[in-house]
């Protein structure tokens, strides 16, 4: 039910916008988010809910980076 | 460090039994879609949580859902995880092919358009989700208000995923963490952790939904526990920020108000509904007049065990016989991200 996909904001005009899922393009309600055009957005239920701020080869690098200390604990 | 060294040192994990829950039906998913089970130690026990609202929906909502779209001139609107939930007597799917005027929807946004372009008809949106999809539905109640749009009312069954989460703490101390509910957390923030983590003493690690996301997450917890840590690690940081979208927890406040709330197989559990806020209530479809306590379950059924994480689906004896996705006799069946309905797609595709 809380399925989120990220999409290319490809249109907006900071309250509807065009995005982009592989070639899918929808129609997103964009209101809640700070979002421009070439961003990547996460959309649930037909509305951007977060601008997505990395990617994710970026955030798996970062979390190991996080848990390299915890690793290393006893 | 590397994903091969976190998956040997889980796979030989050897210390005290840990039990760790995943909240959302969407971990649960990506769990047995990896087959992440099957590189832990057996000294690691993954647990299914409350976090498949459509399984938590009561039967009531779905009598007053159909009630709706058998009334003349009106459409009732949903997603189509909905439709075999059952009801008391029969489901939306049911009432559908009965002739009932049932229609499913993408996204909320589409029904705007419908009422605009068809004023003759009343339009009933079911609103059932937590946090994440509550903004959604903040969002049409403004567009009716603006647009002046009075031929669409919301029949509402949101709930708040954090006091389920404290009415586990409370009930159950057999949990060591918690993987945290990925997109409950972009809208609510990783900080809203904090109090129940710092009160029960039980770690958070907010997660992704690949399988690097749940492994490290699994790790991060087991290595909390090991070392009686409970701390809250946002680990899901590209769409997760610490205090959350703000705009949408604002959207969220102005439209609805928390109130103790029915859940399906568990009961009413305080504070954990959202109901729409007095200016706004014309636009209610009649959500608070559902009966909300003491709605029986099929007797047999343990939707309610499971949802807490107190059995596993196989120990249902219902599941997989005369309960199927099919066939559902209980909600957790219904959804695709109900654990009875994962746990059945899984056995059967594994063999």
């Amino acid at each position: 039910m809380c399925v989120a996909i990220p999409g290319l904001v490809v249109e907006t005009d900071g309250i509807v916008g065009k995005v982009d899922f592989q070639g899918n393009i929808l129609n997103v309600n964009m209101a809640i988010v700070d979002a421009k055009i070439g961003d990547y957005v996460l959309v649930h239920a037909g509305c951007a809910i977060e601008v997505v701020s990395k990617s994710r080869a970026e955030e798996i690098a970062q979390i190991f980076a996080e848990l390299e200390s915890i690793y290393n604990e006893s | 460090m590397n994903l091969e060294q976190i998956i040997n040192f889980l796979s030989t994990y050897d210390q005290e039994d840990i039990k760790i829950m995943e909240v959302c039906g969407t971990h649960t998913a990506s769990i047995f879609k990896n087959g992440i089970r099957s590189l832990l130690s057996p000294k690691i026990k993954l647990i299914s949580g409350p976090g498949c609202p459509v399984c938590v929906t009561p039967s009531s909502y779905i009598d007053k859902a159909i009630e709706w779209s058998q009334k003349p001139d009106c459409v009732l609107v949903t997603f189509g995880d909905m439709m075999k939930v059952p009801g008391t007597t029969k489901s939306l799917s049911e009432a559908k092919a009965e002739g009932a005027n049932v229609k499913l929807m993408y996204s909320p946004q589409e029904v705007i358009n419908d009422a605009i372009e068809t004023p003759q008809k009343t339009y009933i949106i079911a609103c059932v989700g937590f946090e994440t999809t509550t903004p959604t539905y903040a969002l049409i109640i403004e567009q009716l208000e603006n647009k002046k749009i009075n031929n669409v009312k919301l029949l509402t069954a949101l709930r708040r995923v954090l006091p389920a989460l404290e009415y586990i703490c409370e009930t159950d101390t057999e949990i060591d963490g918690f993987i945290a509910p990925g997109h409950v957390s972009t809208v609510l923030g990783s900080e809203i952790y904090y109090k129940v983590a710092k009160k029960y003493k039980r770690p958070f690690a907010v997660a992704g939904f690949e399988a690097e996301h749940v492994l490290l997450a699994i790790f991060d917890l087991v290595k909390q526990v090991i070392n009686m840590k409970h701390e809250v690690h946002n680990l899901y940081p590209s769409v997760v920020k610490p205090e959350g979208n703000i705009v949408a927890i604002n959207y969220i406040d102005k439209y609805f108000d928390i109130k103790p709330a029915y859940w399906r197989g568990i009961g009413v559990i305080p504070d954990s509904g959202l109901f729409l806020k007095q200016p706004f209530r014309c636009y209610d479809a009649g959500s608070d007049v559902l009966p909300s306590e003491n709605e029986e379950m099929l007797t047999k059924c343990r939707c309610g065990e499971v949802i807490l994480g107190k059995i596993t689906p196989p120990e249902c004896s219902m599941f997989s016989k005369i309960c199927t996705p099919q066939n559902a006799k209980g909600p957790c069946m219904v959804s695709s991200e109900g654990t009875c309905g994962i746990w059945y797609r899984f056995s059967k595709e594994n063999g």
